[in-house]
């Protein structure tokens, strides 16, 4: 096969990065859910809540294993396919690397014990402190590998001495200036990830059978966190913008389509690019570029004219920021509309229009996370190292790229499919009512324990 | 000492922590399978399972570990090996997947599926031998540096005595190691039957073990001259291996302290996999890199060093505990939690 292996290990890498951060998100955000259930459940000495931690964790488990295979695919494939670049930037962030793998040692230790130790502890309270290190350490890795990505983003904390990277300060390097933003964007929008799937996965449930009091506290349960996360994953995106417009304003630039520099710029959503580069067909809202840049409607925004040609990313990027930013409003919609249904005594939250419309919000949340990276990855181009290095000059030379490519998509494809058999299969074989009478009977004779 | 001695012998040391908790769960999926085909999976198919579903994914951390601390340190190690190694290593990280999700797929979905089971042991077969590739590629003449680009000669690679002995050693000793382990576990289990069906593997891979590390060695010789004398000079810590060998042997067929016999074991491997690592000082790859010449800044090395401390201080406490509730505590160990 004659391919260009840098179009293939671009690719490639795509690939396994892409379907890696599903698991990934899922891998952050699950911790949370079960501790907040398994926390709720033990408060109010409620059975139902534990039974939704038990079930949680339970599908958990094989989300994990294939984020753990994924995870070990693509860190073996940085060094693969991009030799050049973990030569060079290895120099610089090995250390979050390195205390990525020792936040997951920590996590996968206490997963192992929280999930065989469920009646092993005289104090339920005892075995919910294991949550807290995995929520952590889970929390910790996606910092960690997003101090990375933001050093890709904007390298700092080496000085360049002919071609080679000299007085490395590793920490300056990890605290460069895209990590604040970018951290709190990708924690809070995997929690809001997560919240949504759930919610989605008991709403569908809903709607398939009847209601019963352990859907309908699931769904309480879950919506409440979409509104708080999808709140906070709104501002984030607010902060990430306004970083963007300081530090990478090409970034933002090829998002909106701003050519030329100017003071109180309109944002530009959807529409298409004429050959003369005008939005034509899209919406214009006016001078909200500006306050999306930096806060105030009549400030200057840099264009893309002020870049040459050759570092401008591609334009298409526009739609994956316009994609990601209409998911994130509609994901806070949602759940505000559920909420005030359920608050106000006469409507019903679980009329099938507003569950249909839940269900939705799952595999959207999930949509705007690969939007969101495509976007991310893509305005970073042509640089894999901004400013320093491109992709072209990273890749491997290696003719077997594509080969690889095709082994590994495979891969994913049975991975991904079974995933889906398996938890389907896992769930439907211990219906929920079954399960709460084996493990609680006592519950069936009305004892409240 | 400096910092890249000290990082270089952190890495072998989990290199040498990998090999051992990989091959116990590697053998052991091979063992469950073949004690399916033989129709003896009722007697240790529940052991087998008792001692992996907690910790196989710790397992897969040290690997994780060990790779992203050789390119932390020696960046070099991610051109070289980084270039040439695209195919192997895919394939490695294929089977790897592939067993480890499958594992979680047939414990916690569907059981006793057969096709998750033969995966699952021809996989435990697989990986060490195509890992022990990258220990083959060190000793130099397979990857080549001609005009800027880096490639691997799989024709030499393929037809080298030395890379099919190291495969083969690689093999028994995964069987060799796993089947000491678990019959330790059975006897930690009162577990008759499946103790007396491990300890007969564990006899019968031994013989095989000792005559392939003998045939390695002398393969080793042929290829690379320094590397051989290096370990001669080494000689007493050739001499340790075999005697804990014997220990081990002796215990086994006595049928007494399994434990003791599973820890002369990893002695054993301790000390030959140490001897083969200080013979190979200083060069990580034959002749391109070496541990000096391609260690990171000192800035980072030393960050790394400090970072290794700390983790080591977080996670010595949680693995003492994790081996409390699974691998000491006798009633968990018996099935009866
Ligand atoms: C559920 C997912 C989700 C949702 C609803 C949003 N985002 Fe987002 N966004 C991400 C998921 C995401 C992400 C996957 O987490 C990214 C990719 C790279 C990164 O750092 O986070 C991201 C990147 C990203 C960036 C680029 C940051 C950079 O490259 O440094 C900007 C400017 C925004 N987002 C802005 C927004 C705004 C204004 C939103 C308002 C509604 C929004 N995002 C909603
Ligand atoms: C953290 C989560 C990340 C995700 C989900 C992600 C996602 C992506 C995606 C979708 C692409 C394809 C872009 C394209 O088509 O060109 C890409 C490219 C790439 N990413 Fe990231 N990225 C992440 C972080 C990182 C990190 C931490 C690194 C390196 C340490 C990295 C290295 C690369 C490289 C080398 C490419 C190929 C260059 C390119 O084609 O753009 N990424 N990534
Ligand atoms: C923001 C994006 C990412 C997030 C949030 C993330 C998070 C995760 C999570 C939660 C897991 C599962 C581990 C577990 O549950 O124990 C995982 C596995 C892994 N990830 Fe990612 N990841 C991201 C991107 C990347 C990238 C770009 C790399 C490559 C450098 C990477 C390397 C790994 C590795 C090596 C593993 C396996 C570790 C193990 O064996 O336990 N991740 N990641």
């Amino acid at each position: 096969m004659d391919l260009d292996p840098v179009l293939m290990s671009r690719l490639l890498t795509s690939l396994t990065l892409g379907f890696h951060i599903i698991f990934a998100t899922l891998g952050v955000g699950m911790p949370l859910m079960i501790s907040v259930a398994e926390f709720l459940g033990i408060k109010k000495k409620d059975t139902h809540y534990l039974m939704l931690a038990r079930r949680w964790a339970r599908g958990f488990v094989i989300t994990v294993a294939i984020g753990v295979v994924t995870g070990t695919a693509i860190g073996l494939q940085l060094s693969l396919l991009w030799p050049n670049f973990m030569q060079v930037a290895g120099n610089v962030i090995a250390l979050p690397l390195f205390m990525e793998v020792f936040a997951f040692f920590f996590e996968a230790i206490f997963l192992g014990i929280y999930l065989y130790t469920w009646d092993r502890f005289k104090k339920p309270f005892t075995h919910w402190l294991l949550t807290l290190p995995v929520v952590i350490g889970a929390g910790m890795s996606a910092v960690f590998i997003t101090t990375v990505n933001g050093f890709m983003n904007t390298p700092e904390g080496f000085l360049l001495d002919n071609g080679h990277f000299a007085a490395v300060n590793p920490i300056a390097a990890m605290l460069n200036p895209a990590t604040p933003t970018k951290v709190f964007h990708v924690l809070t929008t995997a929690y809001v990830t997560v919240a949504a799937i759930l919610a989605a996965i008991t709403a569908f449930m809903i709607l398939k059978k009847k209601t019963s009091d352990y859907h309908k506290k699931a769904l309480q349960l879950t919506m409440t966190l979409v509104l708080i996360f999808g709140i906070l994953s709104v501002l984030a995106g607010d902060v990430s913008a306004k970083f963007l417009a300081e530090h990478q304003p090409e970034k933002l630039a090829a998002a909106e389509w701003h050519f030329e520099t100017e003071a109180g710029a309109d944002l530009i959503v959807f529409g298409w690019l004429n050959d003369a580069h005008e939005a034509i067909g899209e919406i214009r809202i006016p001078k909200f570029l500006s306050f999306l840049a930096h806060g105030d409607f009549n400030a200057e925004v840099i264009g893309l004219e002020e870049f040459p040609e050759d570092v401008r990313p591609p334009l298409w990027v526009h739609y994956m920021f316009d994609l990601m930013v209409m998911i994130g409003f509609t994901l806070v919609g949602i759940s505000m509309l559920y909420l005030i249904f359920s608050r106000v005594k006469k409507w019903n939250e679980h009329h099938k229009g507003i569950l249909s419309l839940i269900v939705l919000s799952g595999p959207l949340a999930m949509l705007a996370i690969e939007f969101g990276w495509i976007y991310a990855e893509e305005g970073r181009q042509p640089w894999i190292l901004r400013g320093y290095m491109t992709v072209e000059e990273a890749a491997t030379n290696s003719p077997y790229v594509g080969i690889m490519f095709i082994l590994f998509l495979a891969l994913y494809i049975v991975l991904g499919t079974l995933c889906v058999v398996i938890l389907r299969k896992l769930f439907r074989n211990t219906p929920v009512e079954a399960e709460l009478e084996k493990q609680y009977p006592t519950l069936e004779k009305g004892d409240t324990k | 000492m400096s910092y890249e001695i000290i990082g270089i012998t952190v890495l072998w040391l989990f290199l040498y922590g990998y090999l051992i908790v990989a091959s116990v769960d590697f053998g052991a999926g091979f063992f469950a399978y073949y004690a399916k085909v033989t129709k003896k999976d009722h007697i240790i198919n529940r052991l087998i399972a008792r001692y992996l579903s907690p910790v196989w994914e710790v397992t897969n951390v040290f690997f994780v570990f060990f790779f992203v601390g050789v390119v932390g340190f020696f960046p070099d190690t991610a051109y070289y090996y980084g270039a040439a190694l695209l195919v192997p290593g895919s394939i490695g990280i294929i089977l790897l997947a592939i067993r480890g999700s499958f594992y979680a797929f047939e414990n916690y979905g569907s059981k006793n599926s057969n096709v998750y089971m033969f995966l699952y042991g021809a996989t435990g077969l697989f990986i060490p031998a195509s890992l022990s590739v990258a220990l083959t590629l060190s000793e130099g003449g397979f990857i080549v540096e001609e005009g800027g680009a880096v490639t691997l000669n799989y024709l030499d690679l393929f037809t080298s005595p030395l890379s099919w002995s190291i495969v083969g050693l690689a093999v028994v000793s995964v069987l060799f190691i796993s089947a000491t382990f678990l019959t330790f576990y059975a006897s930690r289990a009162n577990d008759h039957a499946a103790l007396k069906l491990v300890r007969g593997y564990a006899l019968f891979w031994s013989t095989p073990t000792i005559i392939a590390a003998l045939t390695a060695f002398i393969f080793l010789g042929q290829h690379n001259e320094r590397h051989f004398n290096n370990m001669m000079d080494l000689w007493w810590m050739l001499g340790l291996s075999v005697g804990f060998f014997m220990i081990a042997m002796l215990l086994l067929y006595a049928g007494k302290y399994y434990g003791l016999a599973f820890i002369s074991v990893m002695l054993q491997f301790l000390f030959a996999f140490f001897a083969y690592g200080i013979g190979h000082y200083p060069f990580i790859l034959d002749p391109y890199i070496t541990i000096q010449h391609s260690a990171t800044h000192e800035s980072m090395g030393i960050a790394l060093v400090i970072v290794f401390i700390a983790g080591l201080l977080l996670l010595v406490p949680s693995l003492i505990l994790l081996m409390k509730l699974f691998l000491f505590d006798a009633d968990y160990v018996r099935g009866k939690k």
